[in-house]
C-alpha cells in the first residue's frame, strides 16, 4: 500500500463518498446520480466493463472502495461524452470517470497492466516531453510495450498502414530523432511542475 | 485586410507531416476561398487531449490549456480561438469554462502560469471550425465561392462524438445533428438522410489500446455507410478520420468484409467545391483514395 492510499483510508475512514467529493475531479456532482442507468444504457463499451457508471456511483455512496478504485470501468471511457449529455440530472459522468481514473492510478489502484492506463500514461508523457504529441514515437512505444519480440510482431502486422500513412505524408519517420515542439520548453515545464504541486497538495497525494 | 481573422489553434495532428495533415492543407485552401485569415498561437502546445486526464490530472491539464490562451490574448488579442481539431476543442472549450466558472481554479491556474512569467485574464473565446463557418458565414456565405457542385455524390455525414457532445453546434441536437448533412448539401452532394451511425463513437484513443472493442465501432459506422449506398464519409474530426480510414484493412484482414470506403474531410470536400485541385484539397493524403472526389477536382 502506497503512503498516499494510506493517509486517506485513515482521514476519510469509512466515508468514501466525502473522500471522493474532496480529491475526484467533479466528485461533488457524484450524489446527485438518482439511479435511473440511462448512463449504462448509453455507453459505447457497454459490453466490456465491469462496473457502470450508474453502479460506480452507487458503490461510493456503499462505501465500496476497493472495488471502486479496482475497477476496469473508467479506463473503459472513450470520451464520448453521450453519457454526460443524456444524464436527466446532469452529472458531469465523463469527467467523474477521467477523475476517478486518474486517482485510482495516482493512489497505485487501479488495475496493474491495463491497457488504457498505461496508453494515456504514455501519451500525457510523450504529449509533456516536448509540448507536442510525437506520433511516432508515440506509436512505437506502444507496440514496444511488452518487450521487443512482441513488439516487432505487432508493428509487422501494422506495417502496411504505417507505410500507406508515410506515402500520404502523415507520418514522419525522422519524428524518431525529436519531432515537434513548444519553443520555450523550460516555461511549459514550470507550469506543469507548479500545477502538479498545488494540485498534489490539495489531493493529498504528496505524503 | 482579410474578412475574418482568428487565432488558429492547428493542434498536433495538423502539423507537417502527422496524421491530419490533410486537414490543414484543406483548411488553410477554403480559408484562401472564404477570405479568412488564421494566424497561429505563438508556440502552442498539446491540449492534453482526451486520454491526458489518467497521467495527467485536473490542474495541469486546465494549465496548459491556459497557456495558449494566454499567449493568444497577448499576442492576438480580440480574436477568437479556432481548433479544426475535436480534440483540442473540446478540451480548450472544457478549460475555459471550468475556469470561467471558478475563481479559485483561475487563481491556481495563473499560480502555474506565473512559472512561465504568464497570466491568463478570461478572456479567451474558443470555438470550432466548423462552428465559424456556419455562424460567421451562413451556409449562403460557404456557397459564395462554390465553382463546381458536387452533384451526384453520396456522401455519409459522419459527425462522430467530440465535434457533438458535450458542446456541440449551437441548436442542434445531440442525437441527430443536421449541420455535417447540410453542409454537403450547400456544396451540391447528397447527404444520407437515415444514417443511423451518425454519432456512435468510433473509440477514440482506445483504437490503440483496445483495438479489437473499437475496430467494432468502426466496422458498424462504415457498414452502415454501405447500406446506405453512400460512396465516401465526411467527417470533422481528425481521430475519427484516422481511425474509420487506417483500420479498414485490418478490419478486412480479420474479419474478412472488403472495405474500401474513402473517408474525407468537410474541409477537403469544400476545396474541391471551391475549384481546388486534388492537391489544394490534400486528396493525396488518404489511404483510400477517394477517386470520386478527385474526378471533380480534375474537371
Amino acid at each position: 500500500m502506497t503512503t498516499a492510499n494510506q493517509m486517506a483510508v485513515e482521514r476519510y475512514r469509512n466515508n468514501f463518498l466525502k473522500e471522493v467529493e474532496a480529491n475526484v475531479e467533479e466528485g461533488h456532482m457524484v450524489k446527485m446520480c438518482m439511479q435511473c442507468g440511462v448512463c449504462a444504457g448509453s455507453c459505447p463499451l457497454g459490453p466490456h466493463w465491469t462496473h457502470s457508471p450508474q453502479k460506480i456511483f452507487m458503490m461510493i455512496r456503499a462505501g465500496k472502495r476497493d472495488e471502486v478504485l479496482g475497477s476496469d470501468s473508467m479506463f473503459m471511457c472513450t470520451s464520448c461524452y453521450n453519457c454526460m449529455v443524456r444524464c436527466p440530472r446532469q452529472l458531469p459522468i465523463t469527467h467523474i470517470m477521467h477523475g476517478l481514473a486518474n486517482y485510482a492510478h495516482r493512489l497505485g489502484l487501479a488495475p496493474k497492466g491495463q491497457p488504457t492506463r498505461d496508453f494515456a500514461t504514455l501519451f500525457w508523457n510523450n504529449a509533456i516531453k516536448k509540448g507536442r504529441v510525437n506520433e511516432l514515437m508515440l506509436t512505437l512505444r506502444h507496440y514496444f510495450r511488452n518487450g521487443l519480440v512482441s513488439g516487432i510482431k505487432e508493428a509487422l502486422g501494422m506495417q502496411s498502414v504505417g507505410l500507406g500513412l508515410f506515402m500520404a505524408k502523415r507520418l514522419n519517420p525522422m519524428e524518431i530523432f525529436g519531432g515537434h515542439g513548444v519553443k520555450d520548453l523550460k516555461g511549459f515545464h514550470a507550469i506543469i511542475a507548479k500545477a502538479k504541486e498545488i494540485e498534489d497538495r490539495k489531493k493529498g497525494f504528496t505524503a | 485586410m482579410a474578412k475574418k481573422e482568428y487565432a488558429f489553434y492547428p493542434g498536433c495532428s495538423s502539423q507537417l507531416k502527422a496524421s491530419a495533415s490533410n486537414y490543414l492543407v484543406s483548411t488553410n485552401s477554403i480559408c484562401k476561398s472564404l477570405d479568412i485569415k488564421l494566424t497561429e498561437i505563438p508556440d502552442w502546445n498539446c491540449c492534453g487531449a482526451s486520454v491526458g486526464y489518467c497521467e495527467g490530472g485536473e490542474l495541469p491539464r486546465i494549465a496548459i490549456n491556459a497557456r495558449n490562451f494566454a499567449q493568444a490574448e497577448t499576442h492576438l488579442p480580440g480574436q477568437d480561438i479556432v481548433a479544426t481539431c475535436a480534440a483540442c476543442w473540446l478540451s480548450a472549450r472544457e478549460s475555459k469554462e471550468r475556469l470561467d466558472g471558478s475563481a479559485q481554479l483561475l487563481k491556481e491556474t495563473n499560480e502555474a502560469l506565473a512559472a512561465a512569467g504568464l497570466h491568463y485574464n478570461g478572456g479567451a473565446n474558443v470555438r470550432h471550425m466548423v462552428e465559424v463557418l456556419i455562424e460567421d458565414f451562413g451556409y449562403d456565405g460557404l456557397k459564395a465561392p462554390m465553382k463546381k457542385s458536387l452533384e451526384g455524390l453520396k456522401i455519409a455525414g459522419y459527425v462522430g462524438c467530440q465535434t457533438n457532445r458535450p458542446f456541440g453546434i449551437d441548436g442542434e441536437s445531440f442525437e441527430n445533428p443536421m449541420y455535417l448533412d447540410k453542409m454537403v448539401e450547400t456544396l451540391g452532394g447528397e447527404a444520407l438522410s437515415k444514417y443511423e451511425q451518425k454519432v456512435t463513437c468510433c473509440g477514440g484513443a482506445l483504437a490503440f489500446s483496445e483495438p479489437e472493442k473499437s475496430q467494432k465501432q468502426i466496422r458498424d459506422i462504415v457498414e452502415s455507410a454501405y447500406d446506405h449506398g453512400a460512396e465516401m464519409i465526411v467527417t470533422p474530426c481528425p481521430l475519427c478520420q484516422a481511425n474509420v480510414e487506417v483500420y479498414q484493412s485490418e478490419i478486412n484482414k480479420k474479419q474478412g468484409t472488403k472495405f474500401n470506403m474513402p473517408v474525407v474531410y468537410y474541409s477537403q470536400l469544400m476545396t474541391v467545391a471551391y475549384g481546388g485541385s486534388a492537391k489544394d484539397a490534400a486528396l493525396d493524403g488518404q489511404l483510400i483514395k477517394a477517386e470520386k472526389l478527385e474526378k471533380i477536382a480534375g474537371k
